[in-house]
């Protein structure tokens, strides 16, 4: 087996296991850290899939690259959510009370 | 023995995710994420992807860190402020799990389906046909006409341009979304903010300067090995939180009008060229003898705009306090 293919099954493992704590974990900032256990996953696939037989493959480790970038651009977004959310939350709680 | 490496490489990756998502306390579970990362950028440094390891090191690792230890920073005092009541772990218990047994069966039931789906994922890799397009060679081929010498910035800027000039838009919206949020919590100018973690001034500005000198070096690597606009962009936007957590920069949600240039340069300059470019009939097919400079001139933009919109999504949550 190469380290390619090693890699891109534990990529396989890393993606369900960001699956389960998206479902399983309530609070925003742990779905956060999911989501990117979950691409962090995907990325492994791609590049370690591309690179089974041994050989490097450039397509899609410029693929990854990206992909990272948009996945930091994401992440920002959702925590800006995720802060208006709980604060909301919060403010609701004071009203109530 | 590097199979021996591989596996504890990849056992230590699949605990430090594990952990994060399971460890009680929120703040432990950033760190182990960014332990996570700085993994990640390892394992890529073993596939033999160095432009993937800068960029997770500085990105995946080091910016999406210091967004996550400010979230948490702000979580934890708004929840301080709001009362005296709770518990400073409360924001970890609300998302703790219910004992009865019905949530007991569910958890259950999502974590097996979860394995299940892992196990079909393990599968269907194993079970794959060879490919039938051999992309490495078709590079390969390629790689004289494109105008750099580093395939990955190759396939990045030439041979799927149009998918960095769209992440560049991505980027772009992102950062908008962040300051609408941003801003309605703090209108007006940009202020410095008060850390908790205090970076001493001297050392901010003595290493800004030598940040500045390394993105450059990046940026002009990218033509012919490992480095380019992503990771230039990405030290840059590190100096900014430097900076910020010295005091020295202040952050805020309503950007200058020449800050907003700064942040749509990249793009319209990647547009300009797209727009010139036309007449050779594909989207982004450069004239064989221009594309070097033409590739040079849209990382040079890139850069720029790169590091402003990564430096302006922290500065843009760390600067939005309440009140």
């Amino acid at each position: 087996m190469s380290a390619g293919l090693l890699y891109a099954l534990a990529g396989a493992a890393l993606f369900a296991l960001g699956v389960a704590g998206l479902i399983l974990r309530a609070h925003p900032l742990r779905k956060i850290l999911a989501f990117n256990v979950m691409g962090s996953g995907a990325f492994l696939v791609l590049v370690g899939l591309g690179q089974r037989d041994g050989t490097a493959d450039p397509v899609p480790q410029a693929m990854v690259l990206t992909g990272i970038v948009v996945a930091i651009a994401a992440t920002a977004l959702a925590l800006a959510l995720a802060r208006r959310l709980l604060e909301h939350g919060n403010e609701r709680e004071e009203t109530d009370a | 023995m590097s199979l021996a490496f591989d596996l504890l490489l990849i056992a230590a990756l699949l605990w430090s995710a594990g952990r994060a998502l399971t460890t009680p306390d929120l703040f432990r579970a950033v760190v182990l994420f960014i332990v996570f990362g700085l993994l990640m950028a390892l394992a890529w440094a073993r596939l033999g992807a160095p432009d993937i390891a800068l960029a997770e090191a500085a990105i995946g690792a080091g910016l999406t860190g210091a967004l996550l230890l400010d979230a948490l920073g702000h979580l934890r005092s708004s929840i301080r402020q709001k009362s005296g009541l709770i518990a400073p772990s409360a924001a970890h218990r609300s998302e703790g799990t219910g004992n009865n047994t019905p949530t007991y069966f569910l958890n259950g039931l999502v974590i097996a389906l979860s394995t299940v789906l892992g196990l079909a994922l393990v599968w269907a890799l194993l079970e794959l046909p060879e490919p039938a397009v051999r992309l490495p060679e078709l590079v390969a081929a390629e790689m004289a006409a494109s105008g750099v010498a580093h395939p990955v910035t190759a396939v990045l800027l030439n041979f799927r341009g149009y998918d960095t000039l769209l992440e560049v838009a991505v980027l772009w919206l992102a950062l908008l979304g962040v300051l609408t949020v941003a801003r309605a919590r703090m209108p007006g100018p940009p202020r410095l903010t008060r850390s908790s973690l205090k970076v001493p001034r001297l050392l901010a500005r003595v290493l800004a300067p030598l940040t500045l000198l390394v993105a450059g070096y990046l940026l002009w690597a990218g033509a012919h090995q490992p480095g380019g606009a992503f990771q230039a962009g990405a030290v840059l936007a590190a100096a900014a939180v430097l900076l910020n957590l010295a005091g020295l920069l202040p952050g805020g949600a309503t950007p200058q009008w020449v800050l907003r240039v700064g942040l749509g340069f990249g793009l319209l300059v990647f547009l300009a060229v797209a727009a010139a470019v036309m007449g050779q009939g594909t989207l982004l097919q450069y004239p064989p003898a221009w594309a070097g400079a033409l590739i040079m001139l849209i990382e040079t933009g890139l850069t720029l705009s790169i590091g402003l919109t990564l430096a302006g999504l922290y500065l843009a949550l760390s600067g939005a306090t309440r009140k």
